[in-house]
């Protein structure tokens, strides 16, 4: 039985990132949407899929499905 | 981590070599810092010999603190021995195994004749005092204060060491205070001292307050015997149990005695001098070293010594004690664990209080709101002549 | 030399007197932890910290944007020289405080946070009830826990008994550069503490953090004084001198205050002692 997130007939997936709506090409995987943004490991970089972290090791196979809302932060200035 | 770790940093000779170094400079620099809060080297400095000299400026402050801490009242509470039974031989003590003593444990009946003597005289606050055994143990005093929790609104002990659990069962069974003092905190004295019986443990000694605190017991005294060993660094040491146990036991609160050795039917020992003038002065160290604490000073004093010393740092007072089992009521002619030596009733002491311009105040106001308050589902006649359910300040 | 009793005195009484700040295990130099917000520059920010000595410094989170301007902290963070610790500034309460440190720990790679919650977007005060609540939660999920609070003895007790590694009660409001407003409240924290106290906000002068070194504290926090002064780097030189200043003095054994003035008592209190002697 495949996985939900496999969609036999390309639907885009619709996502929000940081509340911002993003629409994604099917089977798209969380490295690859933070690539897109300009964002990879190391950069001080964490993300959240319905307020669940999702761990660094976990981004390259990580497939995101329509309606996830990502929260992608990274440090910054601060007391 | 218990005060047993805390303890074994330091060694108890080094102690009392490093306190006969303390300068006069050393007490200065304490008595400046009363206030702003004094360290253990502080503490040091003021049980020094050189602190001797300032005796009179350490009691004036001692005298200001505590009244501004305490007001000006006094606590009056009355020793119940309810057994001179013991496990243990300890050089010491009267109450030792080896001595061929009447002995004696009160019953039920026994002990509520000596509750009404002490209700006579207006005692709200009873500290149950007996030797140590094993047949005599959590069950018997679990009873006792089952049985006396209706008459006193603050009932303490001074029994053997018990576990934590046991000490939680008591506490619903209405204990407001412990009294475990180690007699001495140098290993060596201890092992000379403790011949026979539980008490030879000494760690497991020692890590009763601790146990105590986890318990949730509310008061925990603490203390050491002087006369078996060098005052100085047992006040010290002393000083050191306090501070471990108000970090790592901050809801509790603690007082502090002064047991001296005093004569008494048993072996002879030798005694390591510690008179009146420096009872003063660890009074007043341990006030200027902690403005919290509970200072307690017993009937072993004499009269003319209370009268004067009472206001130097002191918060409570036995009074009219009695150190024999059933002593109260009469009956039996039970062997003393010491001798008194202020043997005035409490009224006298109450009225010496007072032209001393200080309340005297019966009660622990601990115990009201512990959930405790059995008394008012039982109102012994005594009670309904003193007032309220709730007991009054006198 | 007055106290010539060496073995007594460098008999350590407690670990947290030896001249090495440890925290969770971790060894510090230096007593002066800085913040990295409102610089210019991460360039003055990086010069800064170094004028500083610090060996510790606090991060925030935000959301990135999606198009624009990237945030390169971490390029001008070296992780080698400074100990990073997130913050979670920004949440308003205990769930969110456990989604933030979270995230932080995955994005820096450490366990470390500084549990930080105000509800409050205007004065910036510390809710210490969530913080509480969060604090218990994140110890038990394995953070080394440093909990940002008002300088309220009982609560920093209730903290470190929920197993927090330090506690950080604040000096005065956030960003005010009052000092040690909360003196009196202090001195309790610092005199029932068993775990390090680092106090945390309102420092606005290398004196203030000074005194809060004699004062017993074992570390401090300064990010506003040094950031919006006209020359940070100086600034920052600068309180590192105060907190050296502060420690060495309260190390060596302060003195105390020489007036405490006493009431003539009408006659004298021990003069009965002479007589006795029993």
């Amino acid at each position: 039985m495949p996985a939900p997130q496999i969609l036999s007939t390309g639907t885009p997936v619709t996502v929000t990132v940081n509340d911002k709506p993003h629409t994604l090409a099917e089977a798209t995987t969380l490295a690859q949407l933070l690539a897109s943004i300009g964002l990879s490991a190391g950069q001080g970089v964490a993300v959240a899929i319905d307020h669940a972290v999702v761990p660094r090791s976990a981004w390259s196979t990580h497939l995101l499905a329509d309606g996830d809302q990502v929260l992608v932060i990274q440090a910054t200035q601060g007391g | 981590m218990t005060f047993v770790d805390v303890w074994k940093q330091h060694d108890f000779a080094e102690i009392g070599r490093a306190i006969q170094r303390k300068t006069a400079v050393d007490v200065q620099r304490a008595l400046g810092r009363v206030g702003a809060g004094l360290d253990l080297e502080d503490l040091a400095a003021l049980l020094s010999p050189a602190a001797a000299p300032f005796l009179e400026q350490m009691a004036q402050l001692s005298q200001r603190r505590t009244v501004e801490r305490f007001g000006r009242t006094m606590q009056l509470y009355a020793p119940m021995y309810l057994t001179n039974i013991c496990a243990n031989v300890c050089t010491y003590c009267g109450f030792s195994a080896k001595n061929r003593i009447p002995r004696k444990a009160l019953n039920d009946a026994e002990m509520l004749a000596e509750a009404d003597v002490l209700q006579g005289h207006g005692f709200d606050h009873v500290l149950l005092v007996t030797g140590e055994s094993s047949r005599y143990g959590a069950a018997y005093f679990s009873n006792a204060l089952r049985l006396l929790r209706p008459r006193f609104s603050s009932l303490s002990i001074e029994v053997q060491p018990l576990t934590e659990a046991e000490y939680a069962g008591l506490s619903a069974d209405g204990l407001s205070a412990v009294l475990v003092y180690q007699e001495t905190y140098n290993a060596e004295v201890y092992a000379r001292h403790h011949l026979k019986g539980p008490k030879m443990d000494m760690a497991y000694r020692l890590e009763t307050p601790d146990r105590l605190g986890r318990a949730g017991v509310k008061k925990i005294g603490l203390g050491a015997l002087y006369g078996l060993s060098d005052w100085r660094a047992e006040s010290w040491f002393i000083g050191l149990h306090l501070r471990h146990m108000e970090r790592s036991h901050w809801r509790t609160r603690y007082s502090i005695s002064f047991p001296r050795l005093r004569p008494h039917e048993g072996s002879e020992i030798d005694i390591t001098p510690f008179n009146e003038r420096e009872l003063v002065q660890a009074a007043c160290a341990f006030r200027l070293f902690n403005l919290e604490v509970e200072l307690a000073l017993s009937t072993r004093e004499g009269a003319a010594f209370r009268d004067r010393a009472l206001g130097l740092g002191f918060t409570s007072m036995s009074a009219g004690s009695r150190t024999n089992p059933g002593g109260y009521a009469g009956e039996t002619p039970s062997l003393k664990q010491f001798d008194i030596d202020d043997s005035r009733s409490p009224a006298e002491v109450a009225a010496l209080l007072r032209s001393q311009g200080y309340d005297p105040v019966w009660k622990d106001w601990d115990s009201t709101y512990d959930g405790n308050d059995v008394r008012a589902a039982c109102m012994p006649k005594t009670q309904a002549l003193r007032g309220s359910a709730l007991g009054s300040a006198r | 030399m007055m106290s010539d009793s060496p073995e007594f005195n460098q008999r350590s009484l407690s670990k947290m007197n030896a001249s090495t700040l440890v925290i969770a295990g971790t060894e510090f130099s230096s007593r002066l932890f800085l913040g990295t917000g409102k610089y210019s520059s991460g360039a003055v920010m990086a010069q800064s910290l170094e004028a500083s000595g610090t060996q510790l410094v606090t991060v925030a989170l935000r959301r990135v944007h999606t198009d624009g301007a990237r945030d390169d902290i971490l390029a001008h963070l070296d992780r080698n020289r400074y100990k990073l610790l997130p913050n979670t500034s920004g949440v308003r309460d205990a769930k969110e405080a456990v989604l933030a440190a979270e995230l932080a720990r995955d994005a820096l790679e450490t366990n470390w946070v500084k549990l930080e919650i105000h509800p409050d977007p205007k004065y910036l005060m510390p809710d210490p009830i969530e913080t509480l609540k969060a604090a218990r939660d994140l110890v038990q999920r394995g953070f080394v826990v440093l909990p940002y609070v008002h300088a309220d003895p009982v609560l920093c007790k209730q903290l470190e008994e929920a197993g927090c590694a330090a506690v950080m009660p604040l000096g005065a409001p956030i960003g005010s550069n009052r000092g040690l407003e909360s003196r009196a409240f202090l001195e309790i924290i610092i005199a029932q503490s068993k775990v390090p106290v680092i106090i945390d906000a309102g420092l606005g002068a290398p004196s203030h953090a000074a005194a809060a070194l004699e004062l017993g504290a074992h570390a401090v926090l300064v990010n506003t004084a040094i950031a919006s002064a006209p020359d940070p780097i100086a600034m920052g030189h600068a309180f590192k001198l105060g907190v050296q200043a502060g420690r060495i003095a309260y190390e060596s054994g302060l003195a105390g205050r020489s007036t405490n003035s006493l009431a003539q008592a009408t006659s004298p209190l021990t003069a009965f002692l002479s007589e006795s002697q029993s």
